[in-house]
């Protein structure tokens, strides 16, 4: 039985990164978290995208479906990512068709049936999960552009206290009200641009006050790179794990997101 | 005007405020391009300047509808003396978007937008249109000099630590294919931009496009039959305010039947696409949106 407030850890955007996800696991395991939850997009961009989903099940990750599983389960030709560039589509292409041959079968039809969103109650709060945004898988919730009008209007449509989200790789929280937040959980599969190469999850204590807490996560990033070179994966993926400064998607990221990176 | 029949034409849902645009300019501008699908000009008053007052009226509309983001044009949104307080009055409830020729951009007032930009979490974005890397196809549509004025206003912007998008139209040479878009990019960081950032623009063929290039064929429009998605299409989840209403988007405030009320909440209601520009925003995937 809990006895203190209930405490738990999100993630989202794995991107094949299982050496991050190891660690991260681990890590919130070790910081207290009761449950860990995945809001999805577990492949993409790092190597051996057949890796991740033995980590999941060994610390009973609870897995939400993001536009990539969504994708690879219907064998859709592109991950719906939702990028408008050329380049972008470029490389999202390169990541997806790599994912999409080495991800099993198994795991594919393991993927169909993954719920798009995930809701529950602690503490007198309606907690709502989804990957993109509750009315959109691959909608961008970035910081700049998620203005406090429009997210009480989703919240008020989804009829919830607190919404998590993730899809944009950048993490962010928004307090609406005293008791309305919003949370992009980030990324544990890529550094968050921003020139560090350790990931972050959100960890979550769910009390009469709700506490935000962006937990960054080191991990082996060198073996990971030799990964990324062994399986001939572009050298921009390989830079930015790297260097903490992304290399693409870069089109998609608002004013103030493209303005914090390096490229 | 009266409304086109529905059983002619598709009809698209609104589905969410997530865009509010304002004619801020109204149809008034500094140039005169030969290519503007709403013809706008020093002399053209159709639609006139938007007030603090008028916009802030909206404003508090659309806080209460939960707008998501919020873009200005005209004509030249720089004529509007009152663009400044309209933008910091914007940029206390979300994202804000002002596409300009760039003629404007003196250095005193991108400093004055960035100081704007630093007081708020939200993204101010400034949006500069091209027609061509050069002198020889923008100034032929936009008129002499602008090319360089158009890139000393891009430069002050840059300068005072601002970053814009660069709008360029397909007249362009080879901006719609991946090589030419990506050319543009290097000559945008030969010129000193370091992260340039682009979007490609189909041209309209209405009001003086018609002349300079063609106007619209008599089956550039869409069937009652034809599938039309307003997850993709800017008319499900956004409208267009001028001086004289609420229309639908930012292409057809010049069609009397585009025009939806006085007020956003009577402006919520499906639209039938029964005009030539629906058929370049279906077909060509264009939204107005950066």
């Amino acid at each position: 039985m809990s006895l203190g407030p209930d405490r738990i850890a999100v993630f989202g955007g794995v991107y094949s990164n299982h050496l991050a996800l190891e660690a991260a696991c681990r890590q919130a395991l070790a910081q207290g978290a009761q449950s860990l939850y995945c809001l999805g997009d577990l492949g993409a961009f790092g190597p051996h995208p057949e890796r991740v989903f033995p980590i999941l099940e060994r610390y009973g990750v609870v897995t939400l479906q993001g536009n990539y599983e969504e994708s690879l389960a219907a064998g859709r030709p592109d991950c719906n990512c939702g990028y408008t560039d050329p380049r972008d589509n470029h490389f999202a292409q390169i990541s997806y068709d790599y994912t999409a041959e080495k991800t099993p079968a198994a795991a594919k039809r393991w993927m169909a049936g993954l719920p798009k969103t995930l809701r529950m109650e602690r503490a007198g709060r309606r907690i709502l999960m989804a990957h993109g945004s509750p009315r959109r898988i691959n909608e961008f919730l970035w910081h700049s552009t998620s203005p406090v009008p429009f997210l009480s209007r989703m919240l008020d449509e989804q009829r919830a206290d607190l919404l998590l989200v993730t899809h944009t790789g950048l993490h962010w929280h928004r307090r609406l009200s005293p008791r309305r937040d919003v949370v992009n959980v980030g990324s544990i599969g890529r550094p968050a641009n921003d020139g560090r190469t350790h990931v972050t999850y959100a960890l979550l204590t769910l009390g009469e006050a709700l506490q935000v807490e962006f937990v960054p996560v080191s991990y082996d990033v060198e073996a990971l790179a030799q990964e990324m070179r062994q399986e001939k994966l572009p050298e921009e993926f390989i830079e930015t794990v790297r260097t903490g400064w992304w290399t693409t998607c870069l089109e998609i990221l608002p004013a103030k997101e493209r303005a914090a990176g390096r490229y | 005007m009266s409304e086109p029949s529905p059983s002619a034409y598709p009809t698209l849902p609104f589905l969410a405020w997530d865009t509010l645009w304002f004619q801020v300019a109204g149809t008034i501008c500094n140039l005169r391009c030969t290519h503007c699908f709403i013809s706008c000009s020093p002399a053209n008053h159709t639609h006139g300047m938007l007030t603090l007052e008028s916009v802030s009226r909206y404003l508090r509309e659309a806080e209460s509808l939960g707008v998501k983001e919020y873009y200005f044009t005209g004509g030249e949104p720089f004529m509007n003396r009152e663009l400044f307080q309209i933008l910091e009055a914007t940029l206390e409830l979300g994202p804000a978007t002002v596409l300009t020729n760039g003629l404007l951009l003196d250095a005193r007032r991108c400093r004055r937008l960035k100081a704007l930009e630093s007081t708020t979490d939200y993204s101010l974005d400034l949006r500069i249109s091209l027609d061509g890397w050069g002198s020889e196809d923008h100034d032929r549509i936009r008129g002499e000099g602008t090319f360089h004025r158009a890139m000393q206003g891009a430069r002050n912007l840059w300068d005072a630590g601002l970053n814009p998008v660069f709008t360029v139209t397909e007249l362009a040479q080879g901006i719609a294919s991946p090589a030419g878009r990506q050319r543009f990019l290097e000559q945008l960081r030969d010129f000193g931009i370091s992260k340039p950032r682009l979007k490609a623009l189909s041209l309209f063929h209405m009001g003086s496009e018609a002349q300079r290039g063609r106007g619209y064929h008599p089956w550039e429009r869409l069937e009652a039959s034809t599938p039309v998605n307003p997850e993709k299409l800017q008319c499900g989840s956004g409208r267009m305010v001028t001086s004289q209403g609420v229309y639908v988007c930012p292409i057809l405030i010049d069609t009397p039947a585009a025009r939806m009320g006085q007020s956003l909440e009577e402006a919520q209601r499906p639209f039938v696409l029964a005009y030539p520009a629906c058929h370049t925003c279906h077909v060509q995937g264009v939204t107005c949106r950066t």
